[in-house]
């Protein structure tokens, strides 16, 4: 069995960033695993812009951010096995990985770092009725297909979820011939960024029907039409409000889940809200040594903070395996109101220095107060013009408003 | 006459109200930096955007490109049929940052590869 | 000349072409879809009934009871997963502890053996997940589970591996007799002729006995709606769950499939159109309240798809099997139990054909032997390394839901029955089937397809004929869906 100091599954902007800054931060024994044929993940499809604008304060696209991290890794040794698969990972952090080149291989690591990404949400998980003809896609799979196949695969177009790729994906058919008729949304309002309906949506006259969903789907062999429908304050399709859409793709842009089917065969448990690992400042899981970052952790919108959560992990897991890690230890569980749906970390066990904790709400709210409250004190506040599910938001708690044997620190959400 | 606008320059989305007179842009409010008065001020007068999309090389491969400054909106569907009749040769090197299109229809913008 | 032609790619009609290419020299089988296991047979509840509620002295009943039996050896030579986990029909009051008295004493009169009758306790024993309501079941240990397409693709594989042709997008408009024997003809213009014809042609076999001039019965489809739970609900239950069943059928199911996801369904619908597979709202609310009655944890978020199978409900209540005229044989109105029943079919096919002066010899070099499809994920690390030594695609994952490798997609393109569609690899190795449903893998598939089949990604299709994935390149026209 061969024994790596660090092994990082997943060599997208979290991935990449983790591995650079575990390095810097003095492990020097690295294995970074992906399994596509180049690093990048996910981004290598992003070809719009609007990444890197927090971290290397330019535009850029997706391909042109995970280029620069790319670039940063190698001048380091680190090593990068592509085209490998991980199948599993034991709770005593023995790596499984498989490739064509290698055959099976397990890999005994001192640290791991997860950083799998996440996968769309497919159309069964809505349960749309209807027939079951081709044409029917999930918006990062149409991605591919136009972005780095080089294939359309349709040309009238509908879009069921208005989330980011859905919004992308709308402006990236139209420019390349076809027409989109109708983004649907059974939400009262946007999953995506106000900036890409303007860009995607408003610049193209693309309508976007908010509380509307697909309720039936028509065609045999292709898909020809949809039925649209608005839906009640109980997500129920409103009789009479039918719109019936011909078309011959729909694209589902209906929400992301975190990849942790390996997380879970190390036997981590997940956080029901976020789907991911629960984790403290450093992303460490409850399995001491092993950590997660990025969307495997909990699901963001922004490459950015994507990587800055690698780092985190990158950094802490480097202290881990050089013994360097905090051992004066705290447990103070993160709590929040509802109105803040989930916050990362959900576990804090170090006060001594200061935390960024990110988090995203239920719902859409104006002129609020963000209030972290710590047995009852509020230590930290964020006044916000408007807070939207959408957009992930943080709060800094600062080093040592905390004490040690505080239990919770709840996140709520105020009228300002 | 005030218009309202939703700011792309960056991931925030401010709501950005514009006092005009006519065409002339008289105050912005609303945006949290400098860069949202400019995107309001542009956008009422001369709107742009960077296109980003794919070209087809040579050897059939599938390049990301983009416009390395922002072109008027309105010449958008004219670029991209520019663009589609692209064909580069760069293959077997890392094309990112090359130069696909010099000026692309007098914009001052070059299409660059985006991709590797 | 054919000794024999079946018509019917399902699991029946799978299962019977095996059966007659073990003792005679020529056999076909055909379809009209684009691939095997259109029909019901890819969308079922995928059970092996014990047996005991099937009324005493039918046909059902003799061949279901046969058909279990048969089961585990004949999964085993096709290299099909079977698993005997067993059944319970639950009751919830008193009038159904009546219905489970009287499916008992029924099962009794069938031979089925091991049935019991249980109190809340011991149900509650066996499956802590079922609802507190279920104060009573009746405990079939012989109750199985099995893929039904698997099977089927098992079936026709190894016949085609022992000499049987397979023809498909064969649409019977006519068939004719003279001496020689029948002449099936096809939309198309294709021709088979055989002395034997097997009607196994599920919700069109009322039409295909009508084209020899048999009028005797109908058979009209019955829709059952379905919902498919992710893996990480596998665990729901161990036993497959009924309730006590209606004239309309044995009512909703909860029950794990042998790859490891719980079933939810079906519902029962009267339908006319042989082609109606709309899920619809009603359906899946129903299922989704009906299980919910049944078992604690089926949280239907978890759903990764739903899908709609027709059964052919024939109009005598009763299998149909008969012989109208020498050398055609109805296999018509196989709805439940007709997955069980299915191997026993084959044989007592056979024994009419002896009966009816047809010589049938069983075939010395007939190998009922075919290789598991599925087994590389749960093999050891050496043996996979073995594998990938010789063939690397082995060691490169394309679905990651559910582990299916490249080399093992090629092998369904390239072996009998071959995958021609997206779909078709679907149900032979699984890659798209998983909680992703193909959003990362079907790109992949389609490359594949295209390459391996020779056409161009705009030809490939999810199912055959005008499904197709893609609607040309980019930079360029596109072509009209």
């Amino acid at each position: 069995m061969r024994n790596v100091d660090l092994v990082i599954i997943g060599g997208g902007p979290a991935g990449m960033c983790a591995a650079v800054s575990a390095y810097n931060a003095g492990a020097k024994d690295i294995l970074v695993i992906e399994r596509d044929s180049d690093l990048g993940g996910i981004l290598r499809q992003c070809i719009h812009n609007g990444f890197g604008l927090h971290r290397f304060k330019e535009e850029l696209t997706g391909p042109e951010y995970a280029y620069k991290c790319e670039t940063e890794l190698k001048k380091f040794p680190i090593d990068v096995w592509c085209n490998t698969i991980v199948t599993d990972i034991s709770k005593d952090k023995i790596v499984t990985a498989m490739s064509s080149e290698r055959g099976v291989e397990k890999i005994q690591a001192k640290a791991i770092i997860l950083a799998m990404g996440c996968r769309e949400r497919p159309r069964g998980a809505l349960n749309i009725p209807g027939t079951r003809p081709a044409g029917i896609f999930s918006a990062g799979t149409a991605q591919k297909y136009v972005n780095m196949m080089g294939y359309m695969p349709g040309k009238n177009v509908v879009i069921l979820g208005s989330g980011d790729i859905g919004l992308i994906m709308a402006r990236r058919m139209t420019l390349e011939g076809a027409k989109v008729h109708a983004v649907c949304e059974v939400m009262p309002y946007s999953g995506g960024l106000a900036r890409n309906i303007e860009q995607c949506l408003n610049d193209f006259d693309i309508p976007l029907y908010l509380s509307h969903t697909v309720t039936d789907i028509h065609g045999s062999d292709r898909i020809e039409a949809v039925t649209v429908s608005q839906v009640d304050e109980k997500m129920q399709p409103i009789k009479g409000t039918e719109m019936y859409i011909e078309c011959d793709t729909l694209l589902l842009s209906v929400g992301l889940i975190p990849e942790n089917e390996l997380s879970k065969s190390a036997g981590l448990t997940l956080d029901s809200i976020t789907r991911g690992c629960r984790v403290d400042q450093n992303r460490q899981t409850e399995i001491e040594g092993v950590f997660a970052c990025g969307n495997v952790l909990h699901v963001h919108d922004l490459a950015d903070f994507v990587s800055e959560e690698g780092e985190v992990a990158g950094e802490s897991a480097a202290k881990y395996i050089l013994g360097k890690a905090n051992t004066e230890k705290c447990n103070i569980n993160v709590s929040t109101d509802g109105k803040v749906r989930y916050s990362v970390p959900q576990k804090i066990t170090d006060t001594t220095v200061d935390i960024k904790l990110y988090y995203r709400v239920s719902g859409v709210f104006d002129n609020v107060m963000v209030v972290a409250e710590a047995d009852g004190e509020i230590i930290a506040k964020q006044k916000k013009a408007k807070v939207v599910p959408g957009e992930m938001q943080y709060i800094v708690i600062k080093k040592d408003t905390l004490k040690k044997d505080t239990k919770e620190l709840k996140i709520r959400i105020d009228k300002a | 006459m005030n218009r309202e606008l939703t700011c792309i320059v960056c991931p925030m989305g401010c709501r950005l109200t514009v006092e005009l007179n006519g065409k002339e842009v008289v105050s912005v409010s609303g945006n949290t930096c400098k860069r949202g008065e400019d995107y309001a001020r542009s956008e009422c007068t001369n709107p742009v955007r960077v296109i980003t999309t794919t070209v087809r090389t040579k050897s059939g491969k599938i390049l990301p490109v983009k416009t390395d400054k922002p072109v008027p909106k309105e010449l958008m569907t004219e670029c991209m049929r520019l663009i589609n009749n692209l064909c580069p040769d760069c293959d077997g090197e890392i094309a990112m940052g090359k130069i696909i299109c010099e000026n692309i229809l007098n914009t001052g913008a070059n299409i660059i590869a985006a991709g590797k | 000349m054919y000794d024999a032609v079946v018509i019917g790619a399902g699991v029946v009609g799978g299962l019977i072409a095996r059966k007659l290419t073990s003792c005679s020299q020529k056999v076909c089988i055909a379809d009209k879809a684009s691939d095997i296991a259109m029909g019901a047979t890819k969308a079922n509840s995928a059970i092996v009934h014990a047996g005991f509620d099937a009324k005493a002295g039918s046909l059902k009943a003799k061949l279901n009871k046969l058909g279990s039996d048969m089961m585990e050896k004949v999964c085993s030579e096709l290299g099909v997963k079977y698993i005997r986990n067993g059944s319970l029909v639950l009751g919830y009051n008193d009038e159904d502890k009546k219905s489970l008295e009287a499916i008992l004493e029924n099962g009794k009169l069938n031979g089925i053996e091991g049935l019991k009758l249980i109190d809340a306790k011991e149900l509650h024993d066996l499956e802590p997940n079922v609802s507190d309501d279920a104060i009573w079941a009746l405990h079939a240990p012989t109750g199985a589970i099995v893929c039904p397409y698997e099977l089927c693709e098992a079936a026709i594989g190894n016949a085609m591996d022992n000499g049987a042709q397979l023809e498909l997008g064969f649409e019977v408009c006519e068939i004719t007799n003279d001496e020689s024997g029948y002449t099936i003809v096809a939309k198309d213009g294709r021709k088979l002729q055989a002395k034997i014809v097997i009607n196994a042609a599920g919700a069109y076999s009322d039409e295909m006995a009508k084209l020899v001039g048999d009028n005797s019965f109908d058979v009209h489809p019955r829709k059952g709606e379905y919902i498919l739970l992710d893996k990480e609900y596998g665990f729901v239950t161990k036993h497959t769950l009924f309730t006590v069943p209606t004239k309309m059928g044995k009512g909703i199911l909860v029950s794990p499939t042998v790859d490891g996801n719980l079933i939810l369904g079906p519902t029962a619908v009267d339908f006319d159109e042989k082609e109606n597979k709309q899920t619809t709202r009603e359906g899946i609310n129903s299922v989704i309240t009906e299980s919910r009655r049944m078992v604690k944890n089926a949280p239907s978020n978890m759903a990764i798809t739903s899908f709609c199978g027709l059964r052919s409900v024939g109009s005598t209540g009763d299998f149909i099997i008969n012989s109208p005229q020498k050398g055609f044989i109805n296999v018509a109105g196989i709805e439940s139990p007709g997955l069980s029943a299915s191997p026993a079919i084959a044989e007592y096919i056979a024994e009419m054909l002896k009966n009816d002066g047809f010589t049938l010899k069983p075939k010395a070099d007939f190998n009922p032997v075919r290789e598991a499809t599925h087994k590389f994920s749960s093999l050891s690390d050496e043996e996979k390394n073995e594998i990938i030594k010789n063939d690397p695609s082995f060691g490169k994952i394309i679905c990651r839901c559910e582990n299916v490798t490249e080399g093992e997609i090629l092998r369904a393109i390239r072996t009998n029955p071959k995958a021609t569609t997206l779909d078709g690899v679907k149900r032979r190795t699984r890659a798209q089937m998983g909680r992703c449903q193909g959003g990362f893998c079907s790109p992949y598939i389609t490359e594949l397809l295209a390459k391996e089949l020779g056409i161009t990604m705009e030809e490939v299709t999810k199912s055959g004929k005008g499904s197709f994935i893609l609607a040309g390149k980019t930079k360029g026209d596109l072509k009209d869906a």
